[in-house]
C-alpha cells in the first residue's frame, strides 16, 4: 500500500490520543448509533436476510477460489464491449498507468468519484506530482480534501467532522478550490449539501476526464457497478469523455445474477437504506452516450498476498459496506485515525496488515485493536470471520512464520514486543506437560496466596494495569478432587 | 514478464489448495434466499411501490392513460419549467398540453446547455416495488444517461402493472447488462454529514413519478 500514513504509531498510542478528544468521541457516538438502529430495522425488514448472507459469502468464496479465471473472463468482456484492461501489480504501477492515461487525454484535471481502492494507493498524490488536480466530489471526501484531513470511515471519511465543523471547513477553504461558499453559510445539513452542490457543479460540467472504483465487476457480461447517493458518481460515470476505473481484482462476481444478493445486502448494511438512491451500471462504452473511452485498472498491491492465506483470505470477501465500523465499540471510541490506514474498524484491523504486511509498528498492532467481541461478524453481509482472522494473525505477529510478499514466500520473524508473552506460554506448555511441577507450583501458589501483589511486577506492568489479578484459591482443584472424590464425599 | 502475467502467477500460486476438481459454481452457490418478499395481488404491488417511492421523497402522482398529457402539463406548469429536455422516442402525445419549450436530446448537448434546461420527461425500463426504485436502461423513450441527470426536475412516467416487478431478483432478470443501466430511488440525496440523511445534492433535487395505469 502507499505511503500515506508512513510514521504511524502504533494503534494504542494512537488511540490513548483520540479517545481523550471529547468532540471526536461525541461526533462518532452520535453516528455510529444513529445508523446502528436504522441498520439493524432496514435488516429485518427482510426475513431471508440469513440466507441472503450465506449466498453472499458462497459466490465471493467461489469467485476468490477460481480468481484468475474470472479475471481472464472480465478482461475479455470488457475488451469485447469496447473496454481497455490494464493490470497493476503494485501500488506505484497503478498510479504512473493513470497519470499516463490522463496525460494522453492532454488535460491537467480529473473528476474522482469516492473510491476506497484509489485512496489505497495514493492516487490524488500522485496525480499532484505529476501536474494533474483531481477534485474528489464525494461530499465527505470533499469535506475531507477541504481539510486537509485523512478519511476515518470507509462510506463517510469525514464522520469525525460535525455539522459545525463542517461549515467552517467550507467558509475557509471553498474558495482556494473554486467557487467559495455562499454567504452567511449556516450549519444546517440541507444548506452545507447545496454550498457543496454548488461549488462542484462548475466542476462536473467542465471535466474531461472522471475517475472511480467500482462496488462490482461481473465477469460474464464485463459490467462495472457503482453504488451511491449523491450523483456525483454518475456526473463523473457518464459526463467526461474518459472514464478511468480503478478496482481490485477482488471485485469480481461471476455472474449477472449474482447482483440481486448484493444489490440487497449492500444499502441495507451501509446507509440503513432499502435501496440506496443511485446505481449506476455500464459494459464497456456506448455510441453517443457516456465516455468514449473506457480504462479498467485491475489492481493486487497485496490482494494476491492476502488471498495465499487460507483463514486469512476471507477478507478479500469484503464489500466495504462498513457495518463492522459502524457496531465496533473500539471504533466508536478511538475513531478511525487511529488505525493508520485507508480501512479502519474491524475490517481494517484484519486487511491493512495483509495487504501491507506486519513489519511496521502500526501494521503489527492492528490485530490486538479489538475486543474480540464479535459483533463484527454478526452484522457482515458477507459473513467474514473477523475475530478468527485477528487471532490468526495475532499468532503471525506474535510467532512468525510463512506469508507470501509481493507474491513471494517468505518467513515473517516473530515480532519484538512480545518477549514476554512467548516467555509465559513456554512456562505455561513446559508446566502442563510435567504434571509433577504442575502440582508443586499450584500447592506452592495457594500456601503463599496472601504475600500475592495486586498488580505484576516488571514488564507485566502494563498489562495488569488494567486487569485485575485472578485470585488464587486456598486449595488446588486437584487437591480438592482427590480429597472428596470430586465432592462426592460432601466435605468443602 | 508483463504485469498481466504476474498478477495471474501470483493468483494461481495463492491458490495452490484449491483442488482442480472443486465444486463447481452451480453447486457452491446456494440460493436459498426468496425471489420476493410477502405474497401481495398486482394492485397491492403497484400500491408497495407509490409508498416507497414517497417513503424515499419522490412526488407520487397517479391518473389513467387518458390523463397522462394533462398530469404531465399541470407538473411543469406547477414548477414553472419553460424548457423541457425530450428524449428521441418519447410518445409525442405526453408533450402535448405543456408551454414549455421541448429541447431534443442530442448527441451535441455540452453539460452547460443541459445545465440551463428546467426539466426531463422520460419513460422507463420498469420499476422495483420492494425498494421503491426505477430503472432506466437508455431505451429511446428514456435517452442518454446525462439528461435525467443534469436538469434539476425528472418527470418519469411508470406503465403499472406492467412495468412493475416485486424484487430485484425479478428485475436483474428482465434488464439487459449490455444497455448502459441507471438505478434511481427517490432524489439525490447524501448521509455524509452525520450519518443523517438530506436530500438534494447533485442529481435532480425533485423527483416526480407519475404511475399510469391502462
Amino acid at each position: 500500500m502507499s505511503g500515506t500514513f508512513v510514521g504511524m504509531p502504533a494503534f494504542p498510542e494512537a488511540a490513548h490520543e483520540a479517545v481523550r478528544n471529547e468532540t471526536l468521541r461525541g461526533n462518532l457516538r452520535h453516528a455510529t448509533h444513529t445508523i446502528r438502529a436504522k441498520r439493524a430495522k432496514a435488516v429485518a425488514e427482510v426475513s431471508d436476510w440469513a440466507a441472503l448472507r450465506d449466498a453472499g459469502k458462497r459466490i465471493k468464496d467461489h469467485t476468490l477460489r477460481h480468481l484468475d479465471r474470472y479475471l481472464e473472463q472480465l478482461e475479455a468482456s470488457v475488451t469485447a464491449a469496447g473496454g481497455t484492461v490494464h493490470w497493476a501489480a503494485d501500488a506505484d504501477e497503478a498510479n504512473r498507468i493513470v497519470a499516463g492515461l490522463v496525460k494522453e487525454t492532454g488535460e491537467s484535471e480529473v473528476v474522482k468519484v469516492k473510491s476506497m481502492a484509489t485512496q489505497e494507493i495514493g492516487l490524488n498524490e500522485a496525480l499532484e506530482a505529476e501536474g494533474i488536480r483531481a477534485y474528489e466530489t464525494d461530499l465527505a471526501e470533499l469535506i475531507v480534501q477541504l481539510g486537509k484531513d485523512r478519511p476515518s470511515h470507509i462510506l463517510v471519511p469525514a464522520i469525525h467532522r460535525n455539522r459545525g465543523e463542517i461549515r467552517d471547513i467550507f467558509e475557509r477553504e471553498m474558495s482556494e478550490w473554486g467557487r467559495p461558499a455562499p454567504e452567511g453559510l449556516t450549519d444546517t445539513p440541507a444548506e452545507l449539501a447545496e454550498a457543496a452542490r454548488l461549488h462542484l457543479r462548475e466542476k462536473f460540467l467542465r471535466a474531461k476526464v472522471g475517475i472511480s472504483g467500482a462496488n462490482f465487476m461481473v465477469a460474464e457480461t464485463g459490467t462495472l457497478v457503482v453504488v451511491e447517493s449523491e450523483g456525483n458518481g454518475r456526473m463523473c460515470l457518464t459526463l467526461p469523455e474518459t472514464l478511468i476505473s480503478v478496482v481490485g481484482i477482488e471485485k469480481i462476481v461471476p455472474t449477472w445474477r449474482d447482483l440481486e444478493v448484493f444489490l440487497q445486502t449492500l444499502p441495507r448494511s451501509s446507509t440503513a437504506e432499502r435501496m440506496n438512491p443511485y446505481t449506476s451500471m455500464w459494459t464497456g462504452t456506448t455510441d453517443e452516450d457516456g465516455p468514449r473511452d473506457f480504462h479498467l485498472v485491475l489492481l493486487d498491491n497485496g490482494r494476491t498476498d492476502t488471498l495465499a492465506d487460507e483463514v486469512g483470505r476471507q477478507a478479500l470477501r469484503c464489500i466495504r459496506c462498513s457495518a463492522c465500523l459502524n457496531v465496533c465499540p473500539v471504533y466508536e471510541r478511538a475513531g478511525g485515525h487511529a488505525y493508520g490506514s485507508v480501512y479502519p474498524g474491524p475490517i481494517g484491523a484484519i486487511l491493512s496488515p495483509q495487504l501491507r504486511g506486519t513489519q511496521s509498528e502500526i501494521d503489527a498492532s492492528l490485530p490486538y485493536a479489538s475486543s474480540l467481541c464479535g459483533a463484527c461478524y454478526e452484522v457482515c453481509p458477507v459473513a467474514i470471520d473477523i475475530p478468527e482472522v485477528l487471532v490468526h494473525l495475532r499468532e503471525r505477529v506474535v510467532e512468525g512464520g510463512p506469508a507470501v510478499r509481493e507474491g513471494n514466500k517468505v518467513v515473517l520473524r516473530p515480532a519484538k514486543g512480545h518477549a514476554a508473552e512467548r516467555a509465559a506460554m513456554r512456562a505455561a506448555r513446559w508446566a502442563f506437560t510435567h504434571p509433577g511441577a504442575l502440582r508443586g507450583g499450584q500447592r506452592l501458589a495457594s500456601r503463599t496466596r496472601r504475600i500475592h501483589p495486586r498488580s505484576l511486577p516488571g514488564p507485566g506492568k502494563a498489562w495488569s494495569g488494567t486487569r485485575e489479578l485472578p485470585a488464587v484459591p486456598a486449595e488446588p482443584f486437584r487437591d480438592w478432587w482427590q480429597r472428596t472424590q470430586g465432592g462426592k464425599g460432601g466435605a468443602k | 514478464m508483463s504485469s498481466r502475467e504476474r498478477v495471474l502467477g501470483r493468483v494461481r500460486r495463492a491458490l495452490a489448495d484449491v483442488p482442480k476438481d472443486d465444486t463447481p459454481y452451480e453447486q457452491a452457490v446456494v440460493r436459498e434466499y426468496l425471489r420476493e418478499h410477502g405474497e401481495r395481488s398486482v394492485a397491492e404491488t403497484v400500491d408497495l411501490l407509490a409508498e416507497n417511492l414517497a417513503d424515499y421523497r419522490a412526488v407520487v402522482h397517479r391518473c389513467p392513460q387518458g390523463e397522462l398529457t394533462a398530469v404531465i402539463g399541470r407538473l411543469l406548469a406547477e414548477r414553472g419549467a419553460r424548457t423541457v429536455v425530450v428524449p428521441p422516442g418519447l410518445d409525442v402525445g405526453w408533450l402535448a398540453a405543456t408551454d414549455a419549450e421541448q429541447v431534443p436530446d442530442a448527441g451535441s448537448d455540452t453539460p452547460d446547455g443541459l445545465d440551463r434546461v428546467d426539466s426531463v420527461v422520460t419513460a422507463c425500463a420498469l420499476a422495483i416495488a420492494e425498494t421503491g426504485t426505477i430503472v432506466l436502461d437508455g431505451s429511446p423513450d428514456q435517452g442518454r444517461r446525462r439528461i435525467t441527470l443534469v436538469p434539476d426536475h425528472h418527470i418519469c412516467v411508470v406503465r403499472v402493472p406492467d412495468q412493475v416487478v416485486s424484487s430485484v431478483p425479478q428485475a436483474l432478470e428482465r434488464l439487459d447488462p449490455a444497455r448502459p443501466l441507471t438505478w434511481i430511488s427517490g432524489p439525490s440525496a447524501t448521509s455524509d454529514i452525520e450519518l443523517d440523511r438530506v436530500e438534494g445534492v447533485h442529481g435532480p433535487r425533485t423527483l416526480e413519478v407519475v404511475l399510469v395505469g391502462e
